[in-house]
This record gives structure tokens, sequence and C-alpha cells, in this order.
């Protein structure tokens, strides 16, 4: 598929001029990095997913999440025929080794990663009580863990699951959409590291973004779209049955 | 998964809330409720429940002072928890917290009780020596004045007091429901009626606690029981609970009947895991047997012995149903999955800092906060009750 | 009711007060004198109790107001409710996976061998790991060496879940246990479809 391809040729130039404050960790890191050009989302291509859990161990590794807690994750479904209300899903260990056999191989078996969905109308910063968490300019659900008191109201207020509390720094944590790497004009760990393309960090702001060709030739939807959370994460090929 | 049934999101399987945050209504709720039965004497004119005025003002202080521990014991930071004062988010129904809470400690409380005893106050800082003297006289303020005009005025001013109070005492625990009842991400918790069944449980709970107290306190000092102020309290613990029921069936019925995407998820929790916590001891133990039993003294004539014992039951059964009613909604919130595919386990710690002996200590504590501002205001209208002796003796 | 029960215990403990103490001699005077004055100005004596709390708690509104503006940290609210250096702290996280744009910087010949085969699109570091540290000083700090008997299998082990059209193989079966660059060439993996 040509998206990562032409995703790649995006970031060229701007990773080559980022690259020698990478690791720097500098704020200054990103100078040619303005927040109010972007504003990121996801799109997660489900039918290229194999269930590898790449992106589960990319993201542990780049991001230092601690064992048992999950900023990515992979589920797999299992749906019957007819019984699209009852599927059977397991994620062992956030499908950070892979999945077993399938226990039943009729019906329906496929893979859906999760993450979160830097919602716009976002629940989970809507109840800080304190401004720890917030939506960026570019787009970004964050979360201040020097401002954080670890109340776990936004924990509970994620519809997604997609907030764990930290048990080094006990406050909250979740996916940051890799902040400290986009600025710096690289792709999330879970994008870079994905073998199929299924997850392709999207642009909403950049018109050369292929997302904008794809939202335009797919039929996408959202987690719980009932929730109206204006989620960012696009999922191609959504089975009704996933929630 | 050791606890885990079905399917949870990985970062569900753990429990973010404790039993300290099922303690925290079930406190904040005697709390309004206790203020609220003080209230009927002040504002609604309720001469029979005058006995228990001054103890339902003072539990409600020892018990409101309390609340914060458990919140502030749960915060994976609570050194910071004054970000909630510098920054609150005006989004957020938590960090409305502070400011109701402050409201209703200084502006509403701690007001109405100064007020109320400041005669007193005046009077024992005068009276006493040593130690007391000293947190009398500052107490006081340094203002002496007792004359009849400064009496009324306090009078006047307690009662406009009480009437902001009632519905202060409404947001403190109204808020507390709306917290819970606002997320729209859980069915167990996101519904309309949580703020108003919260407020109603929370009266129920606060007139039980105060009649319990106020039986127990009467007996251990060897005065003899107001009947008529026990068996109105009774009865208005007996209408409140009924609404209250009124309400929990309500919200029950509209699930069941509407049964939407989370109701089977639902309904087989209550069925297994919540089974004991819900069905047996909140529904069956804790409001359908204490509504009867007051039931029984509105219908049928019984010996005071009797009703005494009928109330003091119904008193502690109702306490039991009201904090299981806290669990079930803390709690039974928090074991089901936001994918309504399955199911975890809350394993309470014991000398954790979130664990049973601190919820014990919690709980015993506002007692404790109680006895000590029972003895430094004594709640007693009747003669000789210890501390002022000149005083009382003048009518 | 609650009034004559006021008036009672006032009366009484005024007499007493009356007598131990001068200031309230002269209030007590003050208040016969009342019938004659003006009695706002008695309203306003006689409420001095409660102006004396009203100061106290103004002293905490205003020592909480000082302690606040000292509190608040500089950067909060600069673009919302939170503190505007929070991101660039976030930021300025340190990178473990360099990003094959990087990789390709100098192994411009892996991306010759990976371009027009099955693994053309995955990127360097989905199979040596992250390698930030290897990218900044690359003599010092070497990839592991990798087994593809592991690896592979990652992607390439057969699973119902998995989409149909994407090639997988039962293991045990496949390749007996041998590793699976035995046969194929990771940057290249169709037989014969390139050198290593």
């Amino acid at each position: 598929m040509s998206i990562s391809r032409r995703h790649l040729l995006l970031l060229l130039p701007a990773a080559a001029v980022a690259w020698k404050h990478v690791l720097a960790g500098t704020p200054e890191s990103s100078p040619n990095y303005t927040m109010s050009q972007h504003w990121w989302g996801m799109l997660i291509d489900l039918p290229k997913c194999i269930g590898c859990g790449n992106c589960v161990r990319a993201c542990q590794a780049e991001n230092d999440v601690p064992d048992g807690y999950f900023r990515t994750w992979v589920e797999r479904y299992h749906v019957s025929d007819y019984d699209i209300e009852n599927p059977v899903v397991d994620s062992p260990d956030g499908g950070k080794k892979g999945f077993p056999p399938a226990k039943e191989e009729s019906g329906k078996n496929f893979f859906v990663p999760k993450l979160c969905n830097h919602c716009v109308e976002s629940p989970c910063t809507q109840v800080c009580p304190v401004g720890a968490t917030f939506v960026s300019p570019d787009g970004v659900v964050l979360v201040d863990k020097q401002y954080c008191l670890g109340c776990r109201y936004c924990v509970q207020a994620c519809p997604y699951g997609c907030r764990f509390i930290n048990p080094k720094t006990d406050t909250a944590e979740k996916c940051t959409l890799c902040y400290h790497r986009i600025t710096k004009g690289l792709t999330t760990a879970c994008c870079e590291n994905c073998p199929t393309g299924a997850r392709q960090l999207a642009d909403l702001k950049n018109p050369k973004d292929p997302i904008h060709e794809f939202l335009k030739t797919h039929s996408v939807q959202v987690l719980k779209p009932n929730m109206a959370t204006h989620a960012k994460v696009f999922y191609a090929g959504l089975d009704g049955s996933v929630r | 998964m050791p606890g885990v049934e079905g399917f949870m999101y990985p970062n569900e399987i753990e429990l973010q809330w404790s039993v300290l945050i099922v303690l925290y209504p079930f406190l904040t709720g005697l709390v309004a409720g206790a203020f609220i039965l003080a209230s009927l004497e002040r504002v609604f004119r309720v001469q029979a429940v005058k006995p228990t005025y001054r103890l339902a003002l003072l539990t409600a202080l020892s018990f409101l002072l309390v609340a914060p521990l458990p919140l502030q014991l749960h915060l994976g930071h609570p050194e910071r928890s004054f970000e909630m004062y510098l920054t609150p988010h005006r989004t957020s129904a938590m960090a409305m917290f502070g400011f109701v809470y402050v409201w209703y400690l200084m502006a509403v409380l701690v007001l109405e009780i100064w007020l109320d005893y400041r005669r007193d106050i005046v009077v024992l800082s005068e009276s006493t020596t040593g130690w007391r003297r000293w947190i009398y006289r500052m107490m006081t303020l340094g203002s002496h004045n007792l004359s009849e005009r400064a009496l009324a005025i306090d009078e006047r001013v307690g009662y406009l007091i009480t009437v902001i109070g009632i519905p202060s005492a409404f947001l403190l625990h109204g808020y507390v429901g709306f917290i819970f009842g606002s997320v729209k991400a859980n069915p167990w918790w996101s519904t309309p009626l949580m703020p108003v069944v919260f407020i109603f449980s929370a009266m129920v709970s606060g007139i039980a606690a105060v009649m319990v107290l106020y039986m127990l306190m009467t007996w251990s000092r060897g005065r003899s029981i107001d009947m008529r102020c026990v068996d109105t309290v009774a009865r208005y613990l007996f209408y409140t609970f009924i609404i209250d029921f009124s309400l929990e069936m309500l919200d029950l019925i509209h699930r069941i009947y509407e049964s939407d995407e989370s109701f089977r998820s639902l309904d087989f929790m209550v069925h297994t895991k919540l089974y004991l916590s819900h069905i047996v001891v909140q529904i069956v133990l804790g409001t359908v047997t204490p509504i009867a039993l007051l039931g029984l003294t509105q219908v049928v004539k019984l010996t005071e012995m009797a009703r005494k014992r009928i109330y003091a039951l119904a008193g502690c059964l109702t306490l039991i149903g009201i904090f299981a009613m806290r669990w079930n909604v803390v709690i039974g919130g928090q074991l089901f999955s936001k994918s309504f595919l399955g199911y975890t386990t809350y394993k309470m710690g014991l000398v954790t800092r979130e664990g049973l002996l601190v919820a014990i200590v919690l709980t015993v504590l506002p007692l404790v906060i109680l006895w000590v501002l029972v003895k430094l205001l004594p709640p007693w209208t009747e003669r000789n009750s210890g501390l002022l002796p000149d005083a009382r003796a003048a009518h | 009711m609650r009034d004559t029960e006021h008036s009672g215990l006032g009366t009484a403990s005024c007499i007493q007060l009356t007598a131990t103490s001068e200031p309230e001699g002269g209030r007590a005077s003050l208040r016969r004198a009342r019938s004659s004055t003006g009695t706002t100005m008695h309203a306003f004596k006689d409420s001095g109790h409660l102006f004396r709390l009203a100061a106290v708690f103004v002293a905490g509104i205003l020592v909480f107001l000082v302690l606040r503006g000292f509190l608040v940290p500089k950067s909060f609210g600069q673009y919302g409710h939170y503190r505007g250096n929070a991101m660039a702290e976030i930021a300025a996280r340190p990178v473990n996976f360099a990003g094959h744009e990087t990789c390709e910087t100098c192994h411009a010949d892996v991306l010759d061998k990976k371009k027009d085969g099955k693994h053309a699109h995955v990127n360097c570091e989905a199979c040596h790991g992250p390698l930030a540290k290897h990218a900044d000083d690359p003599a010092s700090v070497q990839p592991p060496k990798l087994d593809t008997a592991v690896l592979c299998v990652r992607c390439h082990e057969a699973n119902a879940a998995k989409p149909k059209t994407f090639p997988q193989v039962a293991s045990a079966d496949h390749s007996t246990g041998l590793p699976c660059d035995t046969c194929h060439q990771p940057h290249s993996p169709v037989i014969g479809g390139g050198a290593k």
C-alpha cells in the first residue's frame, strides 16, 4: 500500500533537520514545530492488523510503560456467525507477546489495536479537577505528571479504558501519541514499528497528509460513537461487534 | 488472570477507587442528613425534635471534619491536593469539592454552631479555668456581648444560615452524587437520578445516625429518652426512607425495562459478585427490613420499650444499608468492564494505605471528634449538664 | 420559646459580666440607654461579634489569595486550563526508536535490498529493535544479533484471526525448527527473490 511510502516522504525532510536534536531531549529539539499547524490523530486499517504485538512492545520500549499497564494494546475478537452482540475477546498481556492459536476457528476472527482516541471532547480532561490533563493545541490528550494529583477520576471517565495510574509516579498515564517524537518530525513508536502499515499517524491539519485521501475513499468508524467524544483515532473496516 | 472473568480492558483489572471512596460519600451523607434533621427544628419548627438539634449539628461537624481524610489518603499525591483550590477546573465536578466543602464547613456549620453556642461559649469562658478557658476565650473572638439585642441578631442570622444551609446540604451531597452520576462512560453510575438518590439516602443515614447517637448518649448519661422526640425523628426517618427507596426502585425498574446495552452485564453482576452486598445487605436487610420495622411502629401501638428497641435496630440496619448502598455504587461501578464483556474482583487490603484498618479508623474518628465536641460544647438542653451550672439554672 | 430562653440566659450572664469586666459594663450601660438614642448605632454595636467573625473570614480569604498568587505555576493558563510548560516537558523525552529515515542515511544498501521485496514497508526497528543509541554513536553501540527462528514467527505464525491474505505458516510443520534465514533472506524474503 502506498500510504506508508507517501508518509515516509512526507516526514523525511523534517526528520533530517530534527535528528541532531532528537537525542538531546531538550524542548528546543523541535525548532520547526508549531503547535497551531497540527491536529493529530491516527488511522487504524484493521484488515491489515496481524496481531503481532509489535506496537505494544514498541510503545513499552519507547515510553517505559510499566508491566501490566498499557498505553496501547491489541484485542482479538471472535464472533460466531449470528451472535454479533456476544463476541469472545481476549488480550493476553495486552497482546505484547502475540496471541496463542484461536480456540474457535469458525466464525469471524480478527484483531483490534487500541490506544487513546485523543478525543476532542475528551471525558477524561473534562473531569480533571486541577487541569493536570488537557487537550494540547495540536490535539493530543496529555497528562502533566508534575501537576497530577492521582485522584483517578480521569481513569474512571475514559470510556475506552486507556488510562491507568503509573505505580512508580502515582500519577495518571496514557498514550501521548509519542508527543516527544511527533514534535520532532518522527512518527509514533507504534506506527514506526507496525510491519503491515495497519497503524498510521495522521495530521489532520496537514493537507498533504494521506489521511484525507483515505477518509474520502474508505468507510471509517470511531470506537463507541454513542459516547460522542469526537475521537480522532479512525478505524477502517471496524466490525460492529467491537466495543 | 486471577479474579477476572471474561474480558476486561487490560487497564481495568485494577480497581481505581477503594473502600475509602466508599467511606467518603457515606460520611458526607451523614453530614448532610444530620444537618437536614437539625433544620427541621429550626426552620420547619418541628419542636419535638429539639433535643437532637445541637447534637445533630455537632454530629454533622465531626463527620464533616473527617470527610476529606479518605479522599486525601487515596490520592496518589496528597501533597498536591491544594491545587484544587489554586486552579479549580470549572468543568470538573470534583474541583467544586473544595469550594462546596469550605462553604459548607465555614459558612454554614461552623457559623451556625458558633451562633447557637455563643452564649454558652461566653459564659464558659468566664466560668472555666486553665486551658479550657483559653479555648473558650478564643472562640468568643473577644466579644462578650450577650445583650438581648445581640442574641436576637444571632437568632435571626442563625435562622438565615439554616435556611441557606438546607440547599447547601443538598449541594454538598448532591454534588457527590453528581461526581458519579455524570460519568457517561460508566452505565452503573451515569443516571440523573444519582444526585437525588444520594441526597435522600444521605437524609436517611443522617437522621438514623443522629437518632441512634441520641438514644445511645442519653442512655449512657443515665437520662430518660424523650420519646416524643424519638418518635418524631423515627417518623421522619420512615417518610424519607420511603422516598429514598421509591427512587432507588424507580432507577432499578427503569434499568430493567430499558435493558440497554449494559443491562445484561450489570444484571449478571448484581446476581453474582454484588448479590450479597446489593440484594441481601442493601435491599433486604438495610432497606426493606428497617422500613417494615418503622412502618410497624406507625400502625401498631407498641410499648415504649418495644419502640426504643425497634428504633435502635432499624437505625443500625439503616446505617448498614446505606453504607452497603455506597459500596455498591462505588465498588460495583468498577467491577464490570466498560466493554460489558467481563468482571474483575475487588481485593481490599488490610493494613495498606487504602485498606480495611484505615477505613475502620476513619469511621471511628468522627465519633471521637464528636465525643470531644460534646465535652467542649455540651448539646444537652436540660439542667445540670456539667459545665453550665449557673447559666442553665436561670431557666 | 427560643427567645424567652435566650433572654433568660442573657440576663443571667450579663449580670455576671457587668460585675467582672469594665468594657462589658460600659456596653451594658449603653444598652440601657438604647431606647433614647438611634437604633442603627446599637444594631451595629450588638452585631460587633459578627463583624469580628467576618474579619476572620476575610483575613482567611486574603491569605488564600496571596498564597494563590505565589503558588500557581507561572505557565498555567498560557494555552488553556493547564501548565503551558507541560508540553515542552513531555516533548523533551529522549527518543528510543531512531526511525527508519535515520537508519537509511547510513544503510542505503539495505534499503536497496528491501525496496522491491515483500518487506519493503517493514521498518528497520520493527525487527532490529530500538536503536537510537546506535544511531547516535554507531561505533560503540552495536545492534544485537537477531534469531530468525524467534523473530519471524511473531508475524508469520498461523492464526485464525490474521488476515487470510497475509502469509502465515505453522512453524513446527513448515521448517521443523530450522532458523528461517536458512532459506529466506529477511530483507527480501521470497526464496530466490534477491541476494542477502
